[in-house]
């Protein structure tokens, strides 16, 4: 049986930013360029109908990767295929463009605070031309805020006359307007109250179910992630060191970092159990330690962690970058 | 009573919005206080007037919204009355203020450093060179990685969440006695999270900062308030010692919040949500605001308003809790 090809693949994907100071500066401080390395050599694929997530400590690069595979930044390095074609030239195509969007996690900076909401939700079609007439546009605008669980009369309002999950569900709508098949939420519950949250991501599972969407899911809450993941990455500093189906990776998880951000969980129970964050600093993406990343924090790191990068590997369904993990010393 | 006098003390609050089709009550009889080194949580749907608590307090209500009854007052003095440029002094050198949104507060021209250093040189007795050492030590302490070479960096070259730890370095670094945090780590993830957390109880423990700590993740209140109050259109529905609230809510409202939260040990396949929305200020329903999405409700519930009652271990504004004597 060959599986289904993926909707989304992205092979040794990288995006590097140049922060050096300006050049007089430089030169009488004789000091180099300083690349930043915010995605360094990522590669996943995401089956059509499912959803992979990416966690992983604040700046470790994974909106950069959602920016990447909408095209919102050029790789460095590595290619994004969406439906098997190259991620730029189907970008050139509107016919393709229109079955990918994003939604932010900022539902007050996203939407123009100026256009009545029916305009915010329409535009994805003016600028496709998806639509014949006024009428048809009023109709899909009516039937998107009701999708949402808004009704059409907000249609006419403007974006401060909602609160921050109602805004929420004018970004979904407005994302969902071009009938896209792929969908990548950077953070889409974050800003919102658990109760709120609660109503999204039961409203992105609905709607999921629905239209067989595909989704790119970024979150730094595990118990979110957890409610609506099929497989789930782990970043580290611009690269992946564990993915795996979201069972495993909650019930068994295999890399020393994975185990230290689930251990940094608050303990909601208030059972007294001491969270332990995870110890020490997450190091400069300027100037990474050398071999193993996270080796100034593991409690497992040797030798050869210090010196020898650890490629990720195959471990039944699970892949992890691990030395120790590889060693079956990692227990 | 060895309780210390309060440092922040909110009384009978109540903010009006006057709009084309009459006055909006966005705040009504709203009453706490926070002692020095208290931490007190604050909760509630999207709207429910958390951050207008917040931003009455600071003297920041946004126009036409102001206090049309009630008192604020810090260390004993009233505050809401104060002509403008006095408050605006209090704010720079007694309370330090974390706002949800850390684009509106970083000035996007100016470098993460250059901030940091003015508002210390503002606001404490010391020179730009010591600020500047202050700064780096500020970063450092709120997890910022490689300090002293990132310290020159515009806003726009970090990430989300560094950006959201620089606003708090910002606000707490000109040491304020009282601190109103505004979902101050909701853009943070867990490890992060922790050392910001550690970081403003250390703080709130040491130096005795009174702390309003405005979140929708329980899981920081849990750790960090010692007090909690649940906030539900407008008023304060259920007040207590976090313990009783969190894991024994009196209040429907707050057992639907705590249910709300997604579980870490499985997977559902529908998480539990309160149904419907929190009422617009425009259409508060009589009674107890949340009658029409209440599964207790009583009869008298859409006709008598509750006010805050005894309910064993906690104060619960809901006429389950009422005794007939
Ligand atoms: N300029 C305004 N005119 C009218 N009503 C307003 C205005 N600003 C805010 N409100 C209303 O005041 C109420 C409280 O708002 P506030 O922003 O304080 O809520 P919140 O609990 O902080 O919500 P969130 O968590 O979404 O920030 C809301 O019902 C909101 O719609
Ligand atoms: N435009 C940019 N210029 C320079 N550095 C950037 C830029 N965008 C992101 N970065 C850096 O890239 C790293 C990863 O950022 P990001 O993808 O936003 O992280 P996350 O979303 O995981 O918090 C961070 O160190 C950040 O400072
Ligand atoms: S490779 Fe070494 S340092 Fe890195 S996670 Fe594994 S044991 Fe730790
Ligand atoms: S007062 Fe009545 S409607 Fe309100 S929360 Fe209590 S039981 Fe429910
Ligand atoms: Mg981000
Ligand atoms: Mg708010």
């Amino acid at each position: 049986m060959t599986e289904p090809a993926p909707l989304v693949e992205v092979r040794d994907l990288a995006r590097y930013f140049d922060v050096s100071r300006p050049i007089v500066q430089r030169l009488l401080a004789r000091e180099g360029r300083r690349i930043l390395r915010a995605v360094d050599g990522v590669s996943f694929a995401i089956a059509r109908g499912s959803t992979l997530s990416l966690v992983g400590e604040s700046g470790c690069g994974k909106s950069t990767v959602a920016r990447l595979v909408v095209g919102l930044y050029a790789p460095t390095r590595g290619e994004v295929r969406f439906d098997g074609q190259e991620l730029s030239a189907a970008r050139r195509d509107p016919r393709q463009r229109r079955r990918m969007q994003m939604i932010f996690q900022d539902p007050y900076a996203s939407l123009n605070p100026r256009w009545r909401v029916r305009d915010i939700i329409a535009e994805p079609l003016d600028a496709f031309g998806l639509l014949p007439d006024a009428a048809a546009r009023r109709d899909k605008v009516a039937e998107l805020l009701t999708q949402v669980g808004l009704s059409p009369a907000d249609g006419e309002k403007y974006p401060h006359e909602f609160s921050g999950g109602q805004r929420q569900r004018i970004s979904i709508a407005r994302a969902l307007s071009s009938n896209p098949e792929f969908l990548v939420c950077d953070e889409p519950t974050s800003a919102l109250d658990v109760s709120v949250q609660a109503q999204i991501l039961n409203l992105m599972k609905a709607l999921q179910a629905e239209l067989g969407l595909t989704f790119l899911f970024i979150s730094h809450n595990l118990a979110v992630v957890r409610q609506m993941s099929d497989r789930v990455g782990v970043m580290y500093l611009g690269r992946i060191v564990e993915l795996a189906p979201a069972e495993t990776l909650f019930t068994a998880p295999r890399h020393p970092y994975t185990r230290a951000l689930m251990e940094a969980i608050p303990d909601l129970a208030m059972t007294g159990r001491q969270r332990t964050p995870v110890g020490g600093e997450v190091p400069s993406p300027i100037s990474p330690p050398p071999g193993c990343a996270f080796h100034p924090r593991c409690p497992l790191a040797n030798g050869r962690c210090r010196a020898e990068r650890p490629e990720l590997r195959p471990y039944g369904e699970t892949a992890v970058a691990c030395h120790a993990v590889e060693e079956g010393r990692a227990g | 009573m060895t309780d210390p006098a309060p440092l922040l003390e909110v009384r009978h609050l109540r903010v009006e919005f006057p709009t084309r089709r009459g006055r909006l009550v966005a705040l009504d009889d709203v009453s706490f206080s926070i002692a020095p080194g208290e931490v007190l949580g604050v909760v509630g749907e999207s709207g429910a007037g958390k951050s207008m608590t917040g931003a009455a307090i600071i003297g920041l209500l946004e126009p036409p919204g102001r206090i049309t009854g009630g008192e604020i007052l810090l260390e004993g003095r009233r505050i809401d009355n104060l002509p403008h440029e006095e408050l605006r002094r209090i704010r720079g050198r007694k309370i330090g203020a974390i706002f949800q949104d850390p684009l509106t507060t970083l000035n996007p021209l100016y470098t993460i450093g250059r901030q940091l250093v003015e508002t210390m040189t503002t606001h404490l007795p010391i020179g730009p060179a010591e600020a500047r050492e202050r700064a780096i030590g500020w970063l450092e302490q709120v997890g910022i990685p490689a300090a002293r070479e990132r310290i020159d960096s515009y806003p726009h070259q970090f990430s989300g969440g560094m950006r959201q730890r620089v606003v708090i370095a910002l606000a707490l670094c000109a040491e304020p006695r009282l601190v109103i945090a505004d979902e101050p780590t909701t853009a943070l993830d867990v490890s992060i999270q922790a050392q910001v957390i550690a970081l403003l109880k250390r703080l709130a423990r040491e130096k005795g900062t009174a702390m309003m700590l405005i979140t929708h993740d329980m899981g920081v209140i849990a750790e960090t308030a010692d007090r909690v109050a649940v906030m539900y259109a407008g008023r304060i529905v259920e007040i207590g010692p976090v313990r009783e609230v969190v894991k024994n809510p009196r209040h429907p409202y707050s057992a639907g919040l705590m249910a709300s939260i997604p579980p870490l040990d499985r997977r559902v396949e529908r998480l539990a949500a309160i149904e419907g929305a929190m009422p617009r200020l425009s259409a508060i329903p009589p009674g107890c605001a949340y009658h029409p999405r209440c599964p207790r409700i009583l009869s008298r519930c859409a006709v008598e308003r509750p006010e805050l009652m005894e309910a064993g271990g906690t104060m619960a504004a809901c006429w389950l809790y009422h005794r007939h004597d």
